[in-house]
């Protein structure tokens, strides 16, 4: 099964062995983000009352006149950020997703996005996998909120290295981004050489029954659910879909007329994620059957990443009954 | 001539609504035509109901929902500080946007990095839309406030430009904090049948009663030039 993996791709070799290595989303920004400050002087940092939980205590050691906490102050930082920007400035303002951005919603459009200001909006602890703490710190609506609003870029890159590169591109692409991740060690399964590029899905695996669009965590979760549908003789491409907008219209639609059935998944709402994103595009474009994986209009709740992954269907089994699923309306 | 030079003074307007004023200021420094005015609100204007920042030349930020201005502020004079600029940041502030959470956020903030370099204009008029702002949600001592949350507090008359003129000056001179000027301000100035009548908070005269108010502070200009000036 390896070898259907996209040669471009690059992605790991032990993919699916079970000692494949984990690494944390938030340390891929948080050493990306001390990187970018070495080279460059433009690049600040702010969190509110959390350097440990989103990955910039070095940042802080090594740039202390260049980092800036709020204190419990969210909405503060985020226009911090924003007059900041203004002057020409990088800043990335970090925090729990269900703190920024969802008190920060109103912040992030007059003061970030309707300015078009150069800021970063930096969102850790996204989707269930926040585990123990529960439901209340679960954003999982964070996508639909952000890519609703005008001038701003959406990321949810899938792994370690995929948000290092995620956070490099962020300060490169000049205006408003949302960078999405989450708190949990997931599977590294892209290599220094998998390429990314805002505005450009990648295609991890070749196929030509279905397609599987995931991002963040779902990205494994669907490549692994290409690996069992192939034993079923369906031949599945994966698309890692990390840039929610712009959506990579060329990319989706060319999987949309080869293969003429797409499965979404995403560790987020069904309502107003990448799945609705991606949906959207093709009711206008090139219809075609759709499923979607996705929290079902829920909360979630206290519980290790594992059981709640499990619970709320967003594993690769849930990933391959929609498969078959969407097959037979195909 | 040049409204991005580099080492101008910041002016962020916080509280949006008063941008008609802000407007005239500006198209009579020179920014842009003076019968551009005439197109405030309408469709395909630069000038936006509430101000637009990349609409005009001349506008640092945009603004409108109450309470973020004193954030951007911030995120400026910390700019300024790391850059080891000299320019300063002003802060145009109504009284009701202190009713805002983020409003005192950022006034904390600003006082924890002796952000001496901010200077807000609070236009204490006493009224938000609703009513008095002692009615709908009292702000004194307002004063003793913003001291608790150490700022150094100038009040004065705000009606008298002498008066603005002085206290930014006197600002200036305070190290280690930020300040901010209470402007006592009465709503409707100078205009018999709008002064302290909250109701004229959000509502524009119309032909008639703007005639007959600019009869009015006409003649008042009139009296004070022949006397004071």
């Amino acid at each position: 099964m390896i070898k259907i993996i996209n040669p471009r791709a690059k992605l790991t070799d032990d993919l699916f062995s079970a000692s494949i290595k984990k690494m944390g989303t938030r340390d891929g920004y948080g050493h990306a983000l001390l990187e970018l400050a070495r080279e460059d002087p433009r690049i600040v940092a702010l969190t509110a009352d959390l350097p440990e939980s989103t990955r910039v205590l070095a940042f802080k050691k090594e740039f202390p006149d260049r980092f800036f906490d709020t204190g419990v102050a969210e909405q503060n930082m985020v226009g911090i950020a924003a007059g900041l920007a203004l002057e020409g400035k990088i800043p990335f303002a970090a925090s729990f997703g269900v703190f920024s951005p969802a008190l920060t919603w109103g912040q992030i459009r007059l003061s970030v996005c309707y300015n078009d200001a150069n800021a970063k909006i930096v969102a850790s602890h996204t989707g269930t996998t926040t585990g123990a703490d529960g439901a209340s710190h679960q954003a999982t609506e964070d996508i639909a909120i952000m890519r609703c609003l005008p001038n701003m870029i959406v990321l949810v890159p899938c792994d370690y290295l995929d948000t290092k590169k995620a956070t490099i591109a962020a300060a490169e692409y000049k205006g408003p981004v949302y960078l999405r991740f989450g708190r949990d060690k997931v599977a590294a399964i892209t290599t220094e050489q998998t390429p990314f590029k805002i505005g450009r899905a990648e295609v991890f695996r070749e196929g030509k029954d279905i397609t599987l669009v995931a991002c963040g965590i779902m990205v494994y979760e669907a490549l692994k659910a290409a690996a069992e549908l192939d034993k079923e003789g369906v031949s599945a491409r994966v698309i890692n879909n990390h840039t929610i907008k712009p959506l990579d219209k060329e990319t989706i639609l060319e999987a949309a007329k080869e293969t003429g059935a797409f499965v979404t998944a995403e560790e987020h709402q069904i309502m107003g994620g990448m799945g609705s994103a991606v949906t959207e595009f093709l009711a206008a474009h090139h219809p075609i059957p759709v499923e979607m994986v996705g929290l079902k209009d829920t909360f979630g709740e206290s519980g290790s990443p594992k059981e709640l992954m499990e619970k709320y269907g967003l594993t690769s089994k849930n990933i391959v009954e929609a498969a078959q699923r969407v097959l037979k309306r195909k | 001539k040049n409204p991005e030079w580099q080492e101008r003074d910041r002016l962020v307007l916080s509280n949006g609504h008063i941008c008609p004023i802000w407007y005239a200021t500006l198209a009579r420094a020179g920014y842009f035509p003076v019968e551009e005015l005439d197109t405030l609100r309408q469709i395909n204007s630069r000038l936006q109901g509430h101000p637009h920042n990349h609409s005009l030349p001349g506008l640092e930020n945009s603004s409108g929902p109450l309470g973020q201005g004193l954030s951007i502020a911030v995120g400026h004079a910390l700019a300024a500080r790391l850059d080891k600029a000299k320019h300063r940041v002003y802060c145009v502030m109504s009284d009701g946007e202190h009713d805002e959470g983020q409003t005192w956020e950022a006034t904390m903030f600003a006082a924890n990095h002796k952000l001496s370099n901010i200077t807000s204009l609070i236009d204490r008029n006493n009224i938000q839309i609703d009513s008095f702002t002692e009615d709908v949600m009292p702000l004194e001592p307002f004063k003793e406030k913003l001291r608790s949350f150490k700022w150094h507090v100038i009040e004065i008359d705000g009606h008298n430009i002498r008066q603005v003129v002085d206290a930014c000056n006197q600002a200036k001179a305070i190290y280690e904090k930020p300040t901010a000027i209470i402007c006592h301000t009465i709503p409707g100035k100078g205009v018999g049948f709008m002064e302290f009548e909250f109701d004229w908070h959000g509502v524009a005269p119309n032909a008639e009663q703007a005639e007959a108010a600019l009869k009015e502070l006409r003649e008042e200009r009139e009296k004070i030039s022949s006397s004071d000036l």
